[in-house]
């Protein structure tokens, strides 16, 4: 499927990247451009350190050698305004994490309200817009606990988007959730990508990936083996990886 | 029940029978009513013991333990205060202490660890003596006197180890929060003291109640340790009554009073404990 918007300027440029814990290479020379609306997957093996990528480009974890670039701002820097860039990015998790003490609606409020000091009432006007978007407008007073997995990661996407972010990091947001739960979920990403938003996916769900991606990145111990469109990685892949891998979980 | 026609062994599940003892809500309150009527039973035989024991002459022992009772009351009232103020100054300081043992600051984190475990580990009798001995009775600053007069010295004796304690509560409830709401927080740009306030103590108090409770009962009964250091606390005004009386056979029902009346005032703080904890189990 051929990109349904105008791309825009690079939004995300990750160039040269290498991460290590210890002695343990995670990444090793990854480099990828993410234009402005564009959608990208990244796809592959468990432990090839797509988690851990998505968390270099938000500055939850440091990277070790090469340069990431956000909005055309250094990440990998110690003066780095950290408000600033965490402004531009949201980033949704597997396990939702939501604030269990505080309701949906206060979930979606805490940040804009306590870290960007808007208006209260503003943002909760812009919170409930949220909420009714990706369709909780009904559970507006529902604590987490009382919500099924797929309605607090709805609640987690409408609590990264109150910041109005520039990127949209998914971190493999569908894997905790059941069949059912799991496509209301991919319809909102679905949705947010149709809007003309930037969002970075690791995911296994391939069907959603080739159906929804722009690009798509097969990476494998640390390293890209291959990028390009869906038709070319899904229906064409180059590398003998991306075809083994491929044919286990399709 | 239908055989098996499997030759492999199989584990067959277990039933227990059913169990006789009482549970849910009636075991807690007869396991209470028959704490409550041991003590009153050994109460009541220690009194008319003693009340047999009596020399003709002398004046019953009921008559007796109802004059002093309400002289032992007020010095049970004055416990509760030292508690009181000895949790209250230990839970202030106990938190500030808790709060640097997560600092990311390490010479912080290890000062803070470093008091905690020294107070923590010390016999509070021993920590009283020090208070009462090292503290002057009066402190001059800026040409204004604060007195210390020895109730105050006590309760800061004893706030040391309420402090150290609370300490550790304060920073294992904090070390059970999972680091998911810490990253989610970093990620919306919280700051590090506002995902404390905001995030994650809000959701470690509920687990910290439970111990804090305990501990709060534990000191009501430790404040009795003030008459060892010459404060006119309830066991202090127990033990002048039985000299002034100079009837050693009023010494059972005489402290069991006192007994009474700290098991009357503890015993709901340990249930209240136990219920929360098990509130909070199910929820979680």
């Amino acid at each position: 499927m051929a990109s349904r918007h105008q791309l825009g300027e690079p939004v995300v440029v990750v160039e040269g990247v290498e991460k290590s814990f210890g002695s343990f290479s995670v990444l090793r020379d990854v480099s990828l451009t993410v234009r402005r609306g564009e959608t990208v997957c990244i796809i592959g093996p468990s432990g090839s350190g797509k988690s851990t990528l998505l968390r270099c480009i938000n500055g939850l974890v440091p990277i070790s050698k090469g340069s990431i670039k956000l909005a055309g701002r250094e990440v990998n820097d110690a003066k780095l305004d950290k408000l600033a860039l965490r402004r531009d990015v949201g980033i949704v998790f597997q396990q939702y994490n939501l604030f269990p003490h505080k309701t949906a609606l206060q979930n979606v409020m805490m940040a804009p309200i306590h870290v960007l000091k808007q208006d209260k009432a503003e943002v909760e006007e812009r919170a409930r817009k949220l909420l009714a978007k990706v369709g909780l407008s009904q559970k507006l007073a529902t604590y987490p606990g009382e919500l099924s997995g797929g309605q607090q990661q709805r609640v987690a996407i409408a609590r990264s988007l109150a910041m109005n972010p520039k990127v949209m990091l998914f971190d493999e947001v569908t894997a905790a959730l059941d069949p059912e739960t799991k496509k209301e979920v991919l319809v909102t990403i679905q949705d947010l990508a149709a809007e003309g938003m930037t969002c970075i996916l690791v995911t296994h769900e391939m069907g959603f990936a080739r159906e929804v991606a722009d690009h798509v990145y097969f990476t494998d111990g640390g390293v890209i083996v291959e990028h390009g469109s869906p038709a070319e990685v899904f229906g064409n892949p180059r590398e003998e990886r991306t075809k083994g891998f491929l044919d286990k979980v399709l | 029940m239908r055989s098996g026609s499997t030759d492999l062994p199989v584990l067959k599940p277990f039933r227990a029978p059913a169990p006789i003892a009482p549970s849910g809500f009636a075991a807690p309150v007869m396991l209470s009513s028959g704490t409550l009527a041991v003590f009153v039973i050994l109460f009541g035989a220690s009194l008319a013991l003693a009340q047999v024991a009596a020399r003709p002459a002398g004046e019953g022992a009921v008559t007796v333990l109802l004059r002093w009772a309400p002289l032992i009351f007020q010095g049970f009232l004055f416990n509760i205060l030292i508690s009181f103020l000895s949790m209250a100054l230990g839970t202030v300081v106990g938190v500030l202490v808790g709060i640097a043992q997560v600092s990311l600051l390490a010479p912080v984190r290890k000062t803070a660890w470093g008091v905690t475990q020294f107070f923590r580990n010390a016999p509070w009798l021993v920590l009283l003596f020090y208070a009462m001995f090292l503290l002057p009775f009066e402190f001059r600053m800026f040409g204004i006197t604060i007195a210390f007069p020895a109730w105050v010295k006590a309760v800061i004796g004893l706030a040391l180890p309420v402090a150290a304690n609370v300490s550790e509560i304060l920073r294992g409830g904090i070390k059970s929060i999972p680091a998911g709401q810490w990253e989610s927080a970093d990620a919306l740009a919280f700051t590090r003291a506002q995902t404390l306030w905001m995030i994650i103590l809000p959701q470690a108090f509920k687990r910290m109640l439970p111990p804090w409770m305990n501990l709060y009962a534990i000191l009501t009964m430790a404040t009795t340790l003030i008459s060892v250091v010459g404060i006119q606390d309830a066991l202090s005004v127990t033990r002048a009554a039985l000299i002034a009386e100079s009837r050693p056979e009023l010494m059972i029902p005489m402290y069991l009073l006192l007994l009474l009346m700290f098991f009357a005032y503890c015993y709901p703080i340990a249930r209240a404990t136990l219920a929360l904890e098990r509130r909070f189990n199910v929820k979680a």
